[in-house]
């Protein structure tokens, strides 16, 4: 990976602070947060519409809520794990149910924190964030589908969660690339497999099928990048076209992706299926790397639950 | 329209009876809370805020929020009286699939916020005060906080950040009624020294009687109490008010009146209206 490719943090704070100059209603909100999402130039250039509420994440979701409703666009951001837990219940209410026009953009989320530990881990935001009606959810997997992202979410008034991880990730997408956000992206289309990732897992999936194709393996990818709205009519075709379906995500194996498309599948097209994730334990204590390779969320265990899946039918 | 004290007075007597009737109506409620509030809603509604149902697009509107939010048969009759909702809706109240939640919910005209979850009305609040003061919008911003919502701890997050931004534009009141659902405050987890921890936290505290509808008006109307604060306002109120056997009671908390309790309680809501015009 090149040294040039920055954080998907770093390209939230570019593009936030490019929209904000042009956009006086834009307002970043954050919880002494600003070194860990990169908001120091933010900060600095635009202090009228930048609110720092210290540490209190729950204050931060209410403060933002409160900005919207006279009138503003607003992002609150900070680590996932906080916002996702201890800020829930100002997300569920003050965010989703008053639908308000409060985007929280979690920073180093998943397993981003590697050994801090549980406390700093988010491997249940998906679960819970997608059952407030009202709210969107959406993993960007690069940098590139984050500053489409944050530009589509600044013209967006619809209450949303958006996750992404604290290091740099090599790229999937190049500048170039436009995006139906609220839509899954098919990456390439085959016969015998569904590979359905989301975030910054959608990298090794591609890369999985690129060596499964290597191997005679038809994989189609499909980018969940939308964990909601959920576009089930995509993540559906591409499933009716293959035989079986992978699910890949950085996120506990109860109530992410995998469940949605379980959830799907087993209602309206049951296939054979294997959920990719972490198990129900707390994580070992290790870089973010390690406990993802630990974990099998890597192309080569990709590419092994693949063939196990097929050799299985 | 200008209220005189006495006309409001009488506003406020016209509210109770209607929540008491409302709550009887749904055949369930939050009377004793609901019954406490309504002289602080009557000022603002009626006399101190700039809100009415022509202006609730105006972002410089001042804006409302009802934090104890279960209280919200008290306000939705202050919104009916206010002209903001009609009798025919607030009939509904209670019943299968009415535009009405048991909770403040802002698909209703003159409501701000969703509330209900306690503890969360100050900081949101405070983003609305604080828009207000960095966009050079002028208007001001009300919170009405419980005494046993106080037990949330979030509050003090919003009124540390409050008097962090100097948010003189800001206005929490109290309803220091003194009881919640389990009995009286002070023997369920102790709250005060609520002008200590406010004033620790950069507001300016005053104390009002909360049903005397002069003092209550004079009160609003000399926020901010000092400059670059914000004003907390504790509301002495008690619960229950306007029915004496109701009053001070923790039991009212969300006791539905009988039928008789109704009889009872409007008849003497409207002995006491007869007495302001004598007055």
């Amino acid at each position: 990976m090149s040294s040039s490719v920055i954080p998907c943090r770093k390209a939230f704070t570019n593009t936030i602070l490019e929209e904000a100059k042009a956009d006086k209603s834009i307002f970043v909100v954050t919880s002494d947060a600003r070194g860990s999402v990169t908001l120091d130039q933010y900060a600095n250039e635009l202090p009228e519409q930048f609110v720092e509420v210290g540490i209190a994440e729950q204050n931060a979701v209410g403060v933002g809520a409160g900005l919207a409703l006279a009138g503003n666009n607003v992002f609150v951001s900070g680590p996932a794990c906080f916002y996702s837990a201890r800020a829930l219940e100002q997300v569920k209410v003050d965010v989703a149910y008053t639908n308000t026009n409060v985007k929280i953009i979690g920073v180093s989320g998943g397993v981003s924190y590697g050994a801090l530990g549980a406390t700093h881990h988010s491997l249940h935001d998906l679960a819970v964030m997608r059952t407030f009606p009202g709210m969107e959810v959406y993993l960007p997997a690069d940098r590139f589908q984050t500053t489409k992202l944050i530009q589509y979410l600044v013209k967006s008034a619809i209450p949303a969660y958006v996750r992404m991880g604290r290091n740099a990730v090599p790229d999937v997408y190049s500048e170039n690339d436009d995006f139906e956000f609220g839509k899954a992206k098919v990456l390439s289309e085959g016969k015998d497999i569904a590979l359905i990732a989301t975030g910054e897992t959608v990298y090794h999936a591609v890369k999985a099928a690129e060596k499964l194709a290597e191997e005679g393996i038809e994989a189609t990818v499909v980018d969940l990048v939308s964990v909601k709205p959920f576009d089930a009519e995509t993540v559906l075709n591409a499933i009716k076209n293959t035989k079986c379906v992978l699910t890949v995500e950085e996120h506990s194996i109860y109530g992410g992706v995998g469940a949605m498309v379980a959830e799907l599948t087993s209602q309206e097209y049951p296939v054979k299926m294997k959920i990719l994730g972490i198990p129900d334990e707390n994580v070992i204590n290790a870089k973010p790397i390690e406990i993802l390779e630990y974990y099998g969320l890597t192309t080569e265990n990709i590419v092994s639950e693949a063939k196990k899946l097929l050799a299985g039918l | 329209m200008d209220y005189s004290i006495n006309e409001l007075e009488k506003e406020a007597i016209e509210i109770r009876k209607r929540t008491l009737e409302v709550i009887y109506n749904a055949g369930g409620g939050h009377t004793g809370g609901s019954m406490s509030l309504v002289d602080i809603l009557t000022a603002l509604y009626f006399s101190v805020m700039n809100i009415d149902p022509e202006n609730m697009n105006d972002n410089k509107r001042d804006r409302f929020i009802l934090s104890k939010g279960h209280s919200v048969e008290g306000y939705y009759a202050v919104l009916e009286r206010r002209g903001f909702i009609d009798r025919a809706l607030l009939d509904t109240y209670g019943k299968f699939n009415s535009d009405l939640t048991g909770h403040p919910t802002r698909k209703i005209k003159g409501i701000e916020v969703n509330s209900g979850a306690l503890g969360h009305g100050l900081s949101v609040g405070v983003g609305m005060a604080l828009a207000s003061k960095r966009q050079n919008l002028g208007f001001n911003t009300y919170v009405l906080m419980g005494d046993g919502e106080h037990g949330e701890g979030s509050i003090m997050e919003a009124a540390a950040s409050a008097g962090h931004y100097k948010l003189d534009n800001l206005v929490a009141i109290i309803d220091r009624n003194n009881l919640q659902i389990s009995g009286r405050t002070e023997d369920v987890l102790a709250i005060e020294d609520l002008q200590k921890k406010y004033e620790a936290n950069g507001w300016a505290v005053v104390n009002v009687d909360g049903h005397d509808m002069g003092a209550l008006i004079d009160v609003f109307n000399s926020c901010p109490v000092e400059a670059n604060k914000p004003t907390f306002i504790i509301a002495n109120t008690i619960k229950g008010k306007g029915a004496s056997f109701m009053e001070n009671k923790a039991v009212w908390h969300h006791k539905v009146p009988t039928a008789e309790e109704l009889e009872l309680a409007i008849k003497e809501l409207n002995e006491r209206k007869e007495a302001l015009y004598v007055k």
